[in-house]
């Protein structure tokens, strides 16, 4: 049973090019071998933290999404726990999410087309308190 | 349009407006309903709901720091005008940024 998580940590600011990606390679290659797949890795780059964590104001933010078990959730969990350069992490599940999503673009995508088809120029009417209000 | 500056400016009018309303009806009555009221508020209604948002999410920091005052608290529902739903999935999703520090938490100076 696959599900997609998405795992967002936060390395600290003086961190090298090479660290940062030994330390991805290693989250990646965890996944792999745990028999997950590894979906998107982002670096989302250098941002002000709203609070100081151990000592600091920014952080180089990094987004991961992978499709695995809870069990590896709770390994890479484990492995930025230890890694010292890596101040803060975030893991969360978000396929459920993304299903909901789904669901209602689907929804609103057939209502869209529903109303489309019969009734054109009632579409910029109701277009146009959405783009004011 | 008064989307963005309802939450900033109800919050110092609107609390007055909901803690004066409770005994307007026995000394405010005679002022003539609607009439009698100071300013007249419009119903709020949520910006999720009119402006069809659906994802409310911890990294989207911008969205979230609307329904967020100045001292890192969570703006309530009767100064915002979200609906319930939407109120849930936002507040959640204000605890997680605050959790990855993309937002402050309440109360410490920042």
């Amino acid at each position: 049973m696959n599900r997609t998580y998405e795992l967002m940590f936060i390395v600290r600011p003086d961190m090298t090019e090479e660290d940062q990606d030994k330390l991805v390679s290693t989250l990646e290659t965890a996944v792999v071998s745990s028999g997950g797949k590894v979906k998107t890795f982002e670096k989302m780059g250098k941002r002000r933290l709203a609070y100081t964590v151990r000592r600091f104001h920014d952080g180089l933010f990094m987004l991961l999404t992978f499709e695995g078990s809870g069990g590896l959730v709770h390994e890479l969990e484990r492995r930025l726990r230890v890694s010292e350069p890596v101040i803060k992490f975030l893991s969360m599940r978000i396929d459920e999410e993304q299903k909901r999503l789904d669901k209602i673009k689907a929804i609103r995508d057939s209502k869209r087309k529903a109303s489309a088809a019969p009734a054109t120029p009632a579409e910029p009417a109701a277009e146009a308190p959405a783009v004011t209000a | 349009m008064a989307d963005e500056t309802r939450p900033t400016s109800s919050s110092s009018e609107g609390h007055g407006g909901g803690e004066r309303r409770p005994p307007r009806p026995g000394g405010g009555r005679e002022g003539g309903g609607p009439g009698g009221r100071k300013y007249f508020r419009r119903k709020k209604v949520c910006k999720f709901c009119t402006e069809k948002i659906e994802a409310i999410n911890y990294k989207d920091v911008r969205l979230l720091a609307q329904f967020v005052a100045e001292s890192g608290k969570i703006v309530p529902r009767r100064l915002t005008g979200v609906c319930t739903p939407h109120q849930r999935r936002l507040s959640s999703a204000i605890k997680q940024a605050r959790n990855i520090a993309l937002l402050p938490f309440a109360g410490r100076a920042a």
